[in-house]
């Protein structure tokens, strides 16, 4: 246990130890996350699975750079976070898609940004607009695309700079039921093809079992870590199976008591 | 052959017209109509120019219909106005000239300088040309400075209360005074036309920029945007849509600033043109200028939207 352990704090890309951020209200300090631990190893599909507002998505936002911590310590790839960076690529629930730019312009922006050449970016991006599925779609607007395509499009966009972490703030939240199955199977799908550290932020505990290497169940407002599970199940996971649905009641019965 | 289709509708108005005057006017009409006519000839061009694709898309049954329910609107008031007047004479044609009297003087006065010194064409230029002087500036100044407003906040605590203080006090009301610094010529009017316009083109440019959503420049942050490439990239074209409402706004208001200003303080144009004809009760020019002050203000308008439509592709525009 301790050699694993040891294991895997070494080729941990992400850690974060005893992290806290409390936002300051006319009431007085409103602590969000207390004491926080998390370590995220290379190529692992980790989920924090909480309750509504309990901070997951501070947390991402802290891991992302867009906000500082209070206290404890946040390190990635061995360094202090103090600002956004492209090796940390974000997808939004709200998919922050600009609105004036079609598919194409979205997904290369990032490497716009980078200093890449015209050819040289769009082939790129044209690679990874494959991989999500949105060939045919690379000239329309993000208004002319469904909510499902533009998930695609923010999952492309992040995965273009090839990033080493992948933070996804509950990315199929706004989706409807059947969209979000599909959503679910084709980043299990991508994620497959194109392996990365996925941070993923949901309150729906089929898509964190469906998608998890690892669960960390979260406690309500202020949000610290629970409990811990390694989903050892095959690959693609059958949502009915018996092992599912016993882990499925067993992480629903510990959020049942949190709350 | 859709830009063949579009073409040949212009010299058809053109030749309509060329027919049309010299029937009711003097001889010197060719040059003046060319000259003045030339902004809304042009107007029209590019009009019919932009618009062809989505005009030629739509369906031909539908496009009929959409015109002609355009088109009555506009008919039945004429003919309401004709029947008020004409027909039934609810007032004598010295106070409120019918439809068929002031297409008549219409026609004269594109080529007759009486009673007031000038054409038509002459006195429309003339607003326009104002109109547009302090409207641009107006813009130049007004959008960059709105932008900069709502971007840093240095800026917006040191201009805000001068803008503040200005912004109530209405256009005419700078008039005596800068009749009193200028005098009467064009400068006091554009100064009046300059300060509308940028009071509403800094107004809708900042709420543009305000409108910029903490996401996006978080898209940008984490792909490592400058602060002026985050302005640039994705604050002002997330504002554009609203810079162009200001625009319009502006365009509008600087047109009725004009008139008003003219109808105060001017020697020409077409608010100098309805102020002469009260004086000496000529309803009917009086109207032919009221049309024209309409006609030029939708056509400004309809021409911007027309920019805006290609400008912020993806944004309000429905495709």
């Amino acid at each position: 246990m301790s050699m694993e352990q040891e294991r895997g704090i070494e080729n941990s890309i992400i850690e974060c130890a005893g992290v806290c951020k409390s936002f300051g209200t006319p009431e007085g300090e409103h602590q969000v996350i207390k004491d926080f631990n998390l370590q995220a190893k290379e190529n692992e599909f980790l989920v924090l699975f909480g309750p509504g507002q309990c901070g997951k998505t501070t947390m991402i936002n802290l891991i992302a750079g867009f906000e500082k911590v209070s206290g404890g310590s946040l390190k990635f790839m061995g360094k202090e976070v103090t600002k956004p960076d492209p090796s940390r690529g974000v997808v939004f629930q709200s998919t922050a898609l600009f609105p004036w730019m079609t598919t194409m312009g979205n997904v290369e922006y990032g490497l716009k940004m980078a200093g890449v050449k015209k050819e040289e970016r769009q082939k790129r991006a044209q690679n990874y607009i494959n991989l999500v599925g949105l060939q045919g779609f690379e000239k329309s607007y993000p208004v002319q695309l469904s909510g499902g395509m533009r998930q695609r499009v923010g999952i492309a966009r992040a995965y273009c700079n090839e990033p080493k972490v992948m933070l996804m703030d509950e990315p199929f939240g706004a989706l409807d039921a059947q969209t979000r199955y599909l959503m679910q199977e084709e980043l299990q799908r991508i994620w497959e093809a194109e392996k990365r550290t996925v941070i993923f932020v949901t309150n729906n505990i089929e898509e964190a079992l469906y998608l998890a290497d690892r669960i960390l169940v979260l406690t309500n407002c202020p949000a610290t870590v629970k409990k811990e599970y390694i989903i050892g199940l095959p690959r693609p996971r059958n949502l009915v199976s018996p092992e599912f649905l016993a882990l499925r009641k067993e992480i629903t019965g510990i959020m049942d008591s949190t709350l | 052959m859709q830009n063949g289709r579009a073409v040949t509708v212009i010299p058809r108005i053109y030749t309509d017209l060329q027919i049309n005057i010299p029937l009711c006017g003097a001889n010197p009409v060719r040059e003046t109509l060319s000259q003045g006519f030339l902004n809304v000839e042009f107007a029209i061009a590019l009009l019919l120019f932009s618009e062809r694709k989505a005009w030629f898309k739509m369906k031909d049954k539908r496009k009929i219909k959409y015109l002609c329910i355009s088109i009555l609107s506009v008919l039945a008031v004429i003919v309401i106005w004709y029947i008020c007047i004409d027909m039934v004479h609810m007032k004598p044609e010295t106070v409120f000239p019918g439809p068929v009297k002031v297409f008549r003087s219409f026609m004269d006065k594109l080529s007759t300088k009486a009673p007031d010194g000038a054409t038509l064409q002459a006195h429309l230029w003339a607003s326009i040309k104002v109109a547009l002087f302090g409207y641009a500036l107006g813009a130049v100044i007004g959008v960059p400075l709105g932008i900069a407003m709502a971007w840093n906040k240095w800026v917006d605590r040191f201009v805000r209360p001068l803008f503040d203080l200005i912004r109530p006090i209405p256009g005419l009301a700078w008039i005596p005074m800068f009749i009193l610094l200028f005098g009467i010529g064009i400068t006091s009017k554009a100064l009046v036309i300059f300060l509308g316009a940028l009071i509403a083109c800094i107004v809708n440019s900042y709420t543009g920029i305000r409108q910029t959503k903490e996401t996006h420049l978080w898209v940008g942050d984490v792909f490592g945007a400058t602060g002026s490439q985050k302005l640039f990239r994705i604050a002002i074209p997330t504002a554009l849509p609203m810079i162009f409402t200001g625009l319009r706004v502006a365009l509008g208001t600087s047109w009725t600033a004009l008139v008003a200003a003219e109808l105060l303080a001017s020697t020409k144009g077409l608010g100098y043109m309805i102020q002469q004809a009260r004086a000496i009760s000529r309803p009917d020019i009086i109207i032919v200028g009221m049309l024209a002050i309409g006609a030029v203000g939708a056509v400004f308008d309809a021409l911007l939207h027309l920019v805006e439509v290609k400008v912020a592709k993806g944004m309000n525009v429905k495709n």
